[in-house]
């Protein structure tokens, strides 16, 4: 049967038709799966990088051909996703706790389980007063906070690095679960306004797509400093992608390349971030939480305690694990800490001076299931981003070649044969019952800690235990190792 | 599993402690014999204006001499004294009970608004955390705690309590778990005014615990019962929350019936959770939490243990079980189950 889906469905030309024949070249080949998915007789395999180098424990497969690659083009390598150096996962090496006997677990089928969130600036202390008949009633008022069902979003990424279609489904799955997602360095697309009650809008370097009608827009406001992926460094779409679509709602002209500067250029201290905070909350007469994102580098305390003394209502912190569609391998898989030790850091620094009610943390990086989502909220987040896991739940799987706009799924690409292979009316779905299916499964894992809030799981590090995890490690997460 | 048992007069009528001896050893089959304890309010009309401290020595050498250094710097001594006890055959003294009766220098902590209360805070975490040999869990005026590691009944007769009369009464008989059956552990909990009995566990101890010690508290008890003492001086002193809403953070209404409230309700209702989230208090229990003015009991937002109340004439009763309080009066004008959450309060009269 000589059908072509695979030449049809592979864009990275690995397949062609030679007379009777389909040939493969596999140096093409990404492993993104497509033809295997659409090939009807399932004749397809893959395997993975069948011809061996003779093996070298320093000079492995991946140091030597970064070496021809910038032999022979004199440029910095490009890589996407996140990191992918094989260094250990904190997440784990933590366990989690749960009752037996002295108390009981609670049973999520019979009995309430909360996972609502609420994000934003709290007060130290409330003030109350009493009223008419000696009742009592409230003297503060509260800051506007964003109120999320599950302790879940989703992160930013744009319309341009990703898809329209990829945008949808997830802004319609988070829309439908009473979650937000974020727009990234974008702009808001007119066709995702109906979801725009649950879309929080990005501010970056570039302030693509920045007016004050995308600011009103927006549930909340982002400030994007930098990203897990690629911290210190900015952000660039190339021109190839910025088609009419892309071009009017980043607001730049077609087919020029958008570039982020690495700092914001009215940015160059902590009090200019406070301006820029206050600005954008003028701007929306205070009526919207402000967040501001920074990657976890190692004075992340630090900074983070900075950004809680600003207006700001959360920070949002992107651990050295986080995606992108195309970062310098040298930054990906170099610079920055992993989230799990940025959360601990973070929590403990707000709380030792006192602060912690100022700001919500938001963690992201890396985060792949149930057990990281309500390991990264015992070490102290309030919520969590996904970004990976969202495109993978899309069909995404992982080749790690975002950065050449030939996405096979229709997620990173702006090639219109491409992205219609992503139909959202089937995608949203996917992306919420990934959430809906996360939000079970942290629902009996509270249960089983005999926790019925989510309250009580935050920053609950009594909860965690450390498994060949280092004494020191364990005293910056906080944590007893197995067994104390 | 242990088992609490409270008592307040409102009218401020004076009770001994051989009744609620009689009624918290009825519940021994909640108990172990590792630790039982006593708190009294109103037992030292002599030194009302005067912080009774007790303390726990492991010997009188070195511990003893460094807290009465720490104690004069900041303030005076009036009386001191080891507490009486008579001992009894199946209780080790492993420690000195001791108290002091103190008047905290104002002076010395300028800037605060409640100076007296701030110093002893203070002192209590200071010897509790830096003097090894020496613990303070007693630090209110006009109120001690009596407690050791053995059977209520034991404990009760080794420090006499049936001498002592007071107007609120709280009694703890402890089933160790978290932490082994030593003095210092067991109940109840003191810090300043604030007493605590608590049957369960909180699961939720170690929010509540980063929390608390965000605010300057140091737990050194090795259990969660103690955070909620803290919480209560946080929330109840420092915040002057009243006891309804300081309860309502620690076991608020789930999230559905806010959302069907009143408006106003709502408000303050959502309010509470946002701002003391951390405060709030998982896993199964019930507690009573006593000041100079009244009792407070409570349990887990979906009762995960024990609590009756009841009432004869002045008097309110708060007790893991009903056979335990009609072992103190067999005549009850009213006894009721509180809803979960719900707080069943006993004020003196004013």
């Amino acid at each position: 049967m000589l059908c072509e889906r695979c030449i049809e469905n592979c864009p990275y030309g690995t397949y062609r038709r030679e007379g009777e024949t389909i040939v493969v070249d596999s140096r093409n080949c990404v492993a993104c799966h497509r033809c295997v998915a659409m090939c009807p007789r399932d004749a397809i395999s893959i395997e993975e990088k069948p011809i061996d180098y003779r093996s070298h424990p320093l000079w492995n497969r991946e140091a030597r051909e970064a070496i021809y690659n910038q032999a022979r083009t004199g440029r910095i390598v490009l890589a996407g996703m996140g990191n992918a150096s094989d260094l250990p996962n904190i997440f784990d090496r933590l366990l989690l706790d749960a009752c037996q006997v002295t108390n009981p677990s609670i049973d999520p089928l019979r009995e309430p389980m909360e996972l609502r969130t609420y994000i934003g600036k709290k007060p130290r202390k409330l003030e109350i007063k009493r009223g008419k008949n000696r009742d009592i009633e409230l003297d503060t008022t509260l800051s506007p906070n964003l109120k999320l069902n599950v302790p879940i979003m989703i992160g930013h990424m744009s319309y341009g690095a990703i898809s329209l279609n990829a945008q949808l489904s997830m802004a319609r799955a988070v829309s439908d679960l009473g979650t937000f997602m974020g727009t990234g360095e974008g702009g808001l697309h007119p066709s995702l306004r109906e979801y725009q009650n649950n879309m929080i809008v990005q501010v970056a370097s570039g302030r693509f797509g920045v007016d004050i009608d995308y600011l009103e827009r927006g549930a909340a406001i982002e400030i994007k400093i930098g990203q897990g992926a690629k911290p210190g460094i900015g952000g660039h779409l190339p021109g190839e992608k910025v088609g009419p679509e892309v071009s009017q709602t980043r607001m730049i002209p077609e087919r020029s390349d958008a570039i982020s500067p690495a700092p914001h250029h009215d940015i160059y201290s902590i009090e200019d971030l406070k301006q820029l905070v206050h600005s954008l909350k003028e701007a929306t007469e205070w009526k919207k939480p402000v967040f501001v994102k920074i990657a976890a580098v190692h004075n992340v305390a630090a900074i983070a305690s900075g950004i809680a003394r600003s207006s700001a209502d959360a920070v949002v912190i992107d651990g050295f694990r986080g995606g992108t569609g195309a970062a310098p391998r040298v930054f990906r898989d170099h610079v920055g800490i992993p989230i799990e030790a940025a959360i601990a850091a973070v929590d403990q620094k707000l709380r030792s001076q006192g602060i912690r009610n100022e700001i919500s943390i938001i963690a992201s990086g890396g985060i792949r299931d149930a057990a990281d989502v309500t390991k990264a909220i015992a070490l102290g987040a309030d919520a969590i981003y996904i970004g990976t896991a969202a495109l993978i739940a899309m069909g995404c799987r992982v080749c790690g070649t975002c950065y050449r706009g030939l996405c096979p799924w229709g997620i990173a690409t702006q090639d219109t044969r491409l992205t219609q292979r992503l139909d959202p009316d089937v995608e949203w779905q996917h992306v919420a019952n990934l959430i809906r299916g996360w939000t079970l499964e942290i629902s009996e894992l509270m249960g089983a800690a005999g926790i019925n809030s989510i309250e009580s799981l935050r920053g609950n590090r009594d909860r965690l235990r450390g498994y060949m995890l280092d004494e020191a490690m364990m005293k910056v997460l906080d944590v007893k190792p197995v067994g104390a | 599993m242990c088992g609490i048992i409270s008592v307040i007069d409102r009218s401020k009528a004076g009770m001994d402690g051989s009744r609620i001896k009689h009624a918290l050893s009825l519940m021994n089959e909640r108990g172990s014999g590792e630790g039982a304890g006593y708190a009294a309010y109103g037992i030292y009309p002599d030194y009302a204006d005067y912080y009774a401290l007790h303390l726990f020595f492991n010997n009188l050498v070195e511990p003893k001499d460094k807290v009465d250094e720490i104690l004069r710097s900041w303030g005076e001594i009036e009386y001191e004294e080891e507490i009486p006890t008579i001992e009894q055959p199946d209780l080790r003294r492993t420690h000195i009970p001791w108290r002091y009766f103190f008047k905290p220098d104002c002076s010395l902590m300028p800037g605060s608004t409640t100076p007296e209360e701030d110093i002893i805070t203070m002192l209590v975490m200071k010897i509790n955390t830096s003097i090894q040999g020496a613990l303070v869990y007693s630090s209110g005026k006009n109120i001690g705690v009596f407690k050791a590691s053995g059977w209520p009944e034991t404990v009760a007769d080794f420090y006499q309590i049936e001498q002592y009369e007071g107007y609120i009464w709280l009694a703890h008989n402890r089933y160790p778990t978290n932490t082994s059956g030593w003095w210092g552990g067991a109940h109840p909990f003191n810090l300043l005014d604030w007493s605590v009995i608590h049957n369960g566990e909180i699961t939720s101890y170690g929010t509540n615990r980063r929390y608390i010690e965000s605010y300057g508290y140091t737990c050194t008890m090795f259990t969660d019962t103690e955070v909620v003492a803290y919480l209560c001086d946080l929330l109840g002193r420092k915040h002057g929350l009243p006891e309804e809403l300081m309860v309502r953070a620690f076991a608020p209404p789930f999230w559905d019936e806010i959302d069907r409230m009143k408006e106003t309700d709502a408000t303050l209702n959502s309010a509470i959770r946002l701002t003391y989230g951390s405060a709030l208090m998982n896993g199964p229990f019930a507690i009573v939490v006593a000041t100079a003015d009244g009792i407070v009991g409570f349990t887990d937002r979906i009762k995960l243990r024990p609590l009756i109340a009841a009432e004869a004439g002045d008097r309110l009763y708060i007790s893991s079980e009903e056979a335990a309080i009609r072992r103190m009066e067999p005549n009850l004008d009213r006894v009721w189950m509180p809803k979960a959450g719900e707080p069943v309060i006993g004020r003196v009269k004013q």
